[in-house]
């Protein structure tokens, strides 16, 4: 098969093509992002750098008119403290799963694995709607015995319950893969020479985890930043950007505002991914998704 | 201690989350007034009924959503395939990192950025039209059967690519070799060696697909002008308020996907994952 040299260049050709396929649509956000003017016809792009040349066909206009969109900074805003808020719960939760799963031995052990994938692996709709349900009778309250009790409103703190919900998958992963690689026998050495199991947690085992647990947080953090199906049923009124972004692309007027704000979000879950692939080597972002 | 990590979690995940999926599974028993728009916490089978019933349109948008689910999934095998093997099989450790990450990479670029690139991509005066031009052809538009099983099949590649790569890479290359030893041509290798060991990678990428289509929502709205489960779904939850309808509903992708599950653990699939 592969030493057959037709074969060998057909196989590179088809390959090459899928990642250009794979590439070519971000690639033109990127470019519609610095696009001068308000028309977001291809042909006349190219028309205007036949005419204008480069120069006067792209511009960093429309990144000064998003910045200064109070809606974009708002819903900006609003995602970074939903993620931040996620990442938290996510970091808690899911190193708490890890290491009890990777310590200890209890009846259903086997099942947490799968309930921690369950969120992200069932489709976002039924995720939001099962959520949605549930946040509704804490908005209305609940009578028990003497006490009316109350959930909070649809608001940042219910986006970060919905978003927190499908991120420990990933720092569950990260950590638990982190304690595999890593055995016993360091922290076995540590408490041999008399260290306690706190001074051991402090020295030997948060040293050791503290990139996989950071990997983790990056993950979660793009993951969040980015989710829009979840959140719709979860946020009440509010307005994260990716909501901000379905909201708006379909009117003419905002397009190129889209724009700058669709390649802010691809820096910023770009970024992200590409530190934590370079922390936790690159399986730790092909796990999951 | 054991006690102290697993509380959190468990409260979370268990009584939060998985209790509030019991309780969507069980209103999808109850029911909406229509004159009253009250919900009747009645156990009936109503809903299901409704949703089975030759008279309204619902099995036919879930077979219709079933179809184009199948269409990405083959045509992301088909796109996945070549550039798996490249990667399993012909590229050096280094480039199969670099691959690894670029194949990886746009699955954490925001879905909705993606799925607008090509809203932009497919629009009339946009850049598929404009580059199908020099072989003087037009584009599918940007509505229909054709535009959505595209879009949808860009945006779930890298799903079918990885656990196909996964398959391709444990096929020991001497088997190849073998093959080519024994007088067994290119075709014939891949037909009689690579396409069997490397069925249970496809089947696990199709699970990805398949499912994925089947609960999208956004995607169809801007792309089809026809009723996919997900927007059904999500009209009844959003526009009337029924949800215990929205919610029966819900239950086809999963059914769909359960039976599928259970074919696709007889092939194996579930090794590759």
């Amino acid at each position: 098969m592969t030493n057959s040299r037709l074969t060998r260049i057909a196989l590179r050709l088809a390959s090459g093509l899928t990642l250009v396929f794979l590439y070519v649509p971000i690639l033109i956000v990127v470019i519609y992002a610095f696009n001068d003017s308000k028309n977001q016809s291809w042909d006349r792009l190219i028309t205007s750098i036949a005419a204008n040349g480069l120069s006067g066909t792209f511009s960093l206009h429309w990144f000064d008119v998003a910045l200064k969109n109070e809606q974009v900074r708002e819903s900006f805003i609003l995602s970074i403290k939903a993620a931040l808020g996620a990442t938290a719960v996510a970091l808690l939760l899911g190193s708490a799963a890890a290491f009890a799963v990777h310590r200890y031995r209890f009846f259903g052990r086997g099942a947490i694995s799968f309930v921690v994938v369950l969120p992200i692996a069932l489709p976002g709709i039924v995720t939001g709607m099962a959520l949605n349900a549930a946040m509704n009778i804490g908005v209305t309250g609940f009578q028990v015995g003497p006490f009316h009790i109350n959930g909070p409103q649809f608001g940042l703190a219910t986006i970060i319950v919905g978003h927190a919900t499908f991120c420990v998958v990933v720092v569950y992963n990260n950590v638990v893969a982190r304690l595999r690689r890593l055995g016993r026998s360091l922290e076995e050495a540590s408490m041999d020479l008399g260290a306690d199991s706190w001074q051991t947690f402090r020295r030997i085992t948060f040293p050791a985890l503290a990139t996989a647990l950071f990997a983790g947080a990056l993950l979660a953090f793009a993951l969040s930043f980015d989710e829009i199906i979840v959140t719709t049923f979860t946020a009440g009124t509010e307005q994260t950007l990716p909501i901000w972004i379905f909201a708006n692309f379909k009117l003419p007027n905002a397009r190129p505002i889209v724009n700058v704000v669709a390649l802010a979000m691809i820096l910023l879950s770009v970024f992200p991914v590409y530190l934590s692939a370079r922390l936790a080597g690159a399986e730790s972002t092909g796990s999951v998704r | 201690m054991l006690g102290v990590l697993l509380a959190p979690p468990i409260l979370w995940l268990v009584v939060v989350y998985l209790g509030s999926l019991a309780f969507l599974l069980v209103s999808s028993l109850w029911r909406l007034d229509p004159i009253t728009t009250v919900i009747v916490r009645q156990p009936s089978l109503d809903n299901f009924k409704e949703l089975l019933s030759p008279d309204k349109p619902y099995l036919r948008v879930a077979a219709h959503t079933a179809g184009i689910a199948a269409v990405v999934t083959l045509v992301d095998t088909i796109l996945a395939f070549p550039l798996a093997f490249y990667m399993a099989k012909v590229a050096s450790p280094r480039t199969r990192k670099v691959l690894f990450i670029a194949v990886t990479l746009p699955l954490w670029i925001s879905y909705l950025v993606r799925v607008y690139s090509w809203r932009i991509i497919l629009a009339d005066a946009g850049f598929l039209n404009w580059v199908l031009r020099f072989f003087g052809l037009t584009g599918p538009g940007a509505l229909g059967d054709i535009p959505i099983s595209l879009v949808f099949s860009y945006i779930w590649l890298p799903f079918m690519i990885l656990p196909v790569y996964a398959g391709l890479e444990r096929i020991p290359g001497n088997l190849l070799e073998a093959s080519a030893d024994l007088g067994g041509r290119a075709g014939t290798t891949f037909r009689r060696i690579i396409l069997p060991l490397a069925l249970p990678g496809v089947v696990a990428g199709s699970i990805f697909t398949f499912s994925l289509t089947l609960g999208d929502y956004i995607t169809p709205t801007l792309f089809s002008g026809d009723q996919f489960i997900g927007n059904v779904v999500y009209g009844h939850v959003g526009v009337s308020g029924n949800v215990p309808f929205a919610a029966a509903y819900a239950t086809v992708p999963v059914a769909i996907m359960a039976v599928y599950l259970l074919l696709a653990r007889r092939l194996g699939a579930f090794d590759a994952l």
